[in-house]
């Protein structure tokens, strides 16, 4: 069953000093997500899957598309219908440094969970709550507690805004690289723990640039190039059996021992202005033919639970 | 920072210290200094001319025989008056509008934007002239008045590139997903982080204030009754005060105004350092 149903989401910034040209951030992507499902959004930098992580969280608002959540679309929610979509649905964000407020000790972000969400719960237990939640990200709560941002380093602060999410009982959480900045030993027990939470049925949308993390954490995977999705569904299918050319280049590089399975530093090429082709992917294909320049491009089913967008896909 | 750690840098600082000594003794002297002077009235003439400092007139005479304490502590007055209502003014007026810029952005950002750069490319103190000519009685409190309402656009543009910034931070996002109110997230997020610069704003624009009253005054545009430091430098070069060798009538006044204007900025140095963690540290 899906609780959260994106359709068509389209979200543009203009593009140059007259704003006329339109840069398609997110174009025309749709995606469901079930309960217990942990969906990862791959793509290189640039290629919008911020962006979705961040409309999702309702922090921007789209160009045109729809994302409804347990039945109710999510840009209509107004104040307690609002804030009982963040008591289940929550995010932890790219970039930890700013993510907590300069000037305020750590404390703070826990501190305000409690105040909007959890007004109830008494002094004592709050600090019980907080340590406990601390220590189950690899954390120290006293050498956390009482610090000011700058004092910890990144892997520690988005440690943090992990246990941060652990004192709701978050339904979903849009977890946007919350393991670039983290060192080997605790990535292992920040993945075991987001497979712990997905037992207990949260879904995540797990952002990351790492194709072998997104093997290795999902049960289904989203292929991004330049705002849309190329190629989705059982992570197992989209990688054992890769139609899409944009994705097979990516996997080809995969067999090779020691060569590192990472897009942190391919970029994916600005869209400016000329690029005609109603295939995004046409330029750099390998495959394409003259019509792929022109036709109408849609999701083919290749197999049970395996799309791609592509118009030799079925060939 | 809660209330408590301020404090604790705050006394802390040396230069911060130091300037708040400066400007407390400055503050006395004004609010004292009419007083415990001798005389009461700076443009009464009390004594004769060209008298250097004596027991009689701590600070000399002028050509005229006015005492040049009493004008100095009552022109003291008047700048520090001025400084801090032309400076309020054109602070909470750039903040205003800054923030509103920065943070709704949009139409109304490029309406005020437009607004704010017209009135810093008119020169100023053309305006100031103008405005000045034109009032048949200037006091203090007009000229603080119009001070303030020129003086705010390079503040307006500075908070809304401020507020532009702290808005796409993503702790205010994270407030945002928080649930938190948007009012409380400007009041308890966005301003906090504002209220250092702010601060500091404010006493650049206290500095600028009493310069640019002064700068008004010495073109015999201040205020049309009383006195002022900026009067007191137009008269003693009006007068040939150097010329003539009377040191304390030229030197006194432009030495004050040097002094405050000095201390504010050795003070915003020092806020400087008890805002910034980072700087704090070292
Ligand atoms: N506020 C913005 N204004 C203009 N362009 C933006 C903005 N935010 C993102 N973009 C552009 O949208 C595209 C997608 O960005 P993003 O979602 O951050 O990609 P990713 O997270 O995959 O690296 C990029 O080309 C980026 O430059
Ligand atoms: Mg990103």
């Amino acid at each position: 069953m899906s609780f959260l149903v994106v359709q068509n989401l389209t979200k543009e910034y203009p593009l140059g000093l007259l704003g006329k040209e339109k840069l398609k951030a997110v174009d025309d992507v749709s995606f469901e997500i079930e309960r217990s499902k942990i969906v990862s959004l791959i793509g290189e930098s640039g290629s919008g899957k911020t962006t979705i992580g961040k409309l999702v969280l309702r922090l921007l608002k789209p160009t045109s598309g729809r994302i409804v959540f347990d039945g109710k679309d999510v840009f209509s929610l107004r104040k307690e219908e609002l804030r009982d979509y963040y008591r289940r649905v929550q995010g932890v964000f790219q970039d930890p440094f700013s993510s907590f407020n300069p000037i305020y000790k750590i404390d703070r972000v826990f501190d305000m969970v409690f105040e909007e969400f959890l007004p109830e719960v008494k002094a004592s237990e709050r600090k019980a709550r907080i340590e406990q939640v601390l220590v189950s990200v690899g954390l120290n709560p006293s050498q956390i507690l009482g610090k000011y941002p700058h004092q910890l380093s990144g892997g520690q602060l988005q440690r943090i805004l992990i246990a941060r999410i652990l004192l709701l009982d978050v339904e979903l959480l849009v977890a946007d690289e919350i393991i670039s900045m983290l060192d080997a030993s605790t990535r292992v027990d920040v993945l075991n723990l987001l497979g712990d939470l997905k037992k207990r049925g949260m879904s995540v949308i797990f952002i990351t640039h790492d194709l072998s993390l997104g093997y290795y954490i999902s049960d289904e995977a989203l292929i991004m190039y330049r705002g849309s999705i190329v190629e989705m569904g059982d992570t197992e299918k989209v990688f054992r059996n890769p139609v899409h050319p944009y994705t097979r280049m990516l996997l080809e590089s995969v067999p090779e021992v020691g060569k590192k399975w990472d897009l942190r530093e391919r970029f994916t090429p600005e869209l400016i202005g000329g690029d005609s082709a109603s295939c995004k992917y046409y330029d750099r294909c390998p495959i394409r033919e003259r019509h792929c320049r022109t036709a109408h491009l849609q999701m083919v089913e290749v197999e049970e639970n395996h799309k791609v967008l592509c118009l030799k896909a079925g060939a | 920072m809660t209330r408590k750690e301020f404090a604790y840098f705050f006394l802390r600082n040396k230069k911060v210290i130091f300037a708040m000594c400066v400007l407390g003794f400055l503050t006395f002297l004004a609010v004292v200094g009419p007083y415990i002077s001798p005389y009461k009235d700076p443009l009464a003439f009390v004594g004769l001319g060209y008298q250097p400092p004596s027991k009689q007139h701590w600070l000399g005479t002028n050509t005229f025989g006015q005492d040049i304490f009493t004008q100095l502590v009552h022109g003291l007055r008047t700048s520090l008056f001025v400084g801090l209502v032309g400076g309020s003014l054109a602070t909470v007026i750039g903040l205003l509008i800054g923030f509103v810029a920065g943070y709704r952005g949009g139409w109304i950002d490029e309406l005020l934007m437009m607004f704010t750069n017209i009135l810093m490319v008119i020169p100023t103190l053309a305006l100031l002239i103008i405005i000045a000519a034109y009032l048949p009685y200037r006091g203090i409190f007009i000229q603080s008045l119009i001070i303030g309402f020129t003086a705010w656009p390079w503040t307006a543009r500075a908070v809304r590139a401020q507020a532009l910034s702290l808005k796409t931070r993503e702790f205010v996002d994270l407030a945002r997903i928080t649930a938190r109110r948007p009012l409380k997230i400007i009041f308890g997020e966005i301003m906090p982080n504002m209220m250092s610069y702010v601060f500091m704003v404010f006493i650049l624009q206290f500095g600028g204030a009493i310069l640019a009253a002064t700068g008004l005054d010495f073109i015999g545009l201040g205020p049309t009754r009383g006195m002022s430091l900026g009067i007191m430098l137009q008269q003693a070069t009006l007068w040939n005060a150097i010329q003539l060798g009377m040191w304390w009538w030229a030197i006194t006044p432009g030495a004050v105004i040097t002094l405050i204007v000095a201390t504010l900025y050795i003070m915003n140095t020092g806020l400087d350092e008890i805002f910034n963690p980072k700087l704090r540290e070292m």
